[in-house]
């Protein structure tokens, strides 16, 4: 290894090790550089997971964020994509154990920035369909827009998230039931809409590349009754398809 | 398109509104392309919308280029991208290194100026204005560790740099007052030997001192009115090499931007004085 390759390979251990035997993480100088990137993590972690935050109270998300970098630190330079793996820390995290829903909650903000920054394409419309013959229809390949998302919750992770975006406390009444959650983008505003079973079977299958016949069957019998005409037309109404 | 740039400002998205309508003589903004290398959405458009009304400097802070590995093919070709989108008048970097073995250090980090390292830096700066087909001005870092084994001093390897590269280079001044403090250095006598003809834009901002651990320390924290000294710093960097378009870098506690045009219009005054006195 070259000087600098080994000195940078030092450097950067001594960045998580207080015991480091480098040179120059003995001055007390050395503490800049521990304090600023540790910061640095734990402001992007801050920011791409508000709802966490909220949930949890600023103190506790930065101690288990601290615990989270050294494990997993940064390896895009955007930090706006930082916390690729914080879902999952928090899913295992033993002092999170009494908050099941945290690690949806979670993953429902991470997907929320990966539709806001996503490419922006044209949205298919039930009106650019309605004038097809239904032999036409049913051959419509579309694609999943690019800013398009969703999650299957075994928890109201949704209601808990949208609780924790408004900042207001989660209703008394909530039924602890799974939830669906699809999440669009319409030209440059995300929104968080609840979706069923069927419709997740229809996102899949449509994904895979079917037509919307074929995705009507793979839903119909996954989901035997599912109201498969609302499903297609209640996608389509949110914007989750651009055309092929 | 050729613009006289004067004071312009680190672009912050609360300040879109004023900073899309500023009318200021040569008024130009800077944005660090990290926070617009999506693929769509608000922030993009923001940019663009900024892009098509002002000159836009881009101030990358994670190229990396001390590190002793080339830059990354596919942060390059994103900047690319960028460059291509907002035909930035002004792109710069630093000397300092964020990348190793494939993990990023948000930070600004040291190296011993050696010969070795010199050779890197040529080949990463090279490399780099190759791909993005534009010259890149390399950013005067702050120092907090005195580090042992320099083959160089650091106006020497910019100068360097510069006659092997073509690059240009980005004076920030509050570097340089923060690194003479913690180095016990004179700050007066790092201008004084800064290769100022290669100079493209000059950066003045906030520090704040440390009180944390080491005491002694200013951190260039980016966080805090520009200092008197700064002022007078820059006042004499002015004065050695004539006008040059100035950034007023303002990150954290980040004031009105009322508030920031009054540094702004500090500068441009500066710059006036300079001008008619050159």
């Amino acid at each position: 290894m070259s000087a600098l390759a080994t000195f940078q390979a030092s450097f950067l251990a001594a960045l998580h090790d207080d015991d480091s035997a480098f040179a120059p993480a003995k001055q007390a100088a050395f503490a800049v550089y521990r304090n600023t990137v540790m910061r640095a993590c734990l402001d992007a972690l801050e920011a791409n997971f508000p709802s966490v935050v909220c949930l949890v109270g600023r103190e506790w998300f930065r101690a288990a964020a601290a615990i989270h970098v050294p494990l997993s630190p940064p390896r895009d330079v955007r930090l706006g994509n930082y916390g690729e793996a914080f879902a999952d820390f928090l899913a295992a995290f033993e002092p999170a154990a009494d908050l099941p829903y945290l690690a949806d909650v979670a993953r429902l903000d991470r997907l929320w920035t990966e539709s806001l920054h996503a490419a922006d394409a044209p949205i298919l419309s039930v009106d650019a369909l309605a004038a097809l013959s239904p032999h036409d229809l049913a051959a419509v390949r579309p694609r999943i827009h690019p800013a398009t998302r969703w999650l299957a919750s075994s928890l109201p992770a949704r209601s808990i998230w949208e609780a924790s975006r408004a900042g207001v406390p989660v209703e008394e009444s909530l039924a602890w039931l799974p939830e669906g959650t699809l999440i669009v983008r319409d030209e440059h505003h995300v929104r968080v809409l609840p979706i069923v079973p069927g419709d997740i079977a229809m996102l899949e299958a449509i994904a895979g590349g079917a037509s919307l016949a074929e995705a009507a069957e793979t839903c119909a019998l996954a989901h035997p009754g599912a109201p498969i005409d609302l499903i297609v037309s209640g996608l389509l109404r949110s914007g989750a398809f651009t055309p092929s | 398109m050729q613009h006289t740039l004067a004071a312009g400002l680190g672009f912050k998205p609360q300040h879109f509104d004023d900073a899309l309508a500023c009318a200021s003589p040569g008024w130009w903004l800077e944005v660090h392309p990290e926070n617009y290398m999506a693929d769509g959405g608000p922030r993009v458009a923001m940019l663009d919308a900024l892009a098509d009304r002002h000159p836009i400097s881009l101030h990358g802070v994670s190229l990396s280029l001390a590190a002793a590995a080339p830059p990354d093919m596919n942060h390059l070709r994103r900047l690319r991208r960028l460059i291509d989108r907002v035909n930035p008048i002004l792109l710069s970097e630093h000397l300092a290194w964020s990348a190793w073995s494939g993990q990023y250090v948000p930070d600004l980090l040291p190296f011993p100026r050696t010969h070795e390292a010199l050779a890197r830096v040529v080949d990463n700066v090279s490399r780099s204005q190759d791909v993005l087909g534009h010259t890149i001005s390399l950013e005067n870092p702050s120092h907090y560790l005195v580090l042992d084994g320099h083959d160089w001093s650091e106006t020497d390897f910019l100068a360097e740099l510069v006659r092997r590269t073509g690059c240009g280079l980005l004076l920030d001044v509050n570097n340089v007052h923060v690194s003479a403090h913690n180095l016990g250095t004179s700050a007066h006598a790092y201008l004084d030997a800064f290769p100022l003809h290669a100079v493209t834009e000059i950066h003045v901002a906030g520090h704040v001192m440390d009180d944390a651990h080491a005491g002694a320390l200013l951190i260039d924290s980016h966080d805090a009115p520009v200092a008197d000294a700064v002022w007078e710093l820059y006042g004499h960097v002015l004065a050695l090499g004539g006008p040059r378009p100035t950034l007023i870098e303002r990150d954290g506690n980040v004031p009105s931007f009322d508030a920031l045009r009054q540094e702004c219009s500090r500068a441009n005054a500066m710059l006036d004085m300079q001008a008619l006195t050159a």
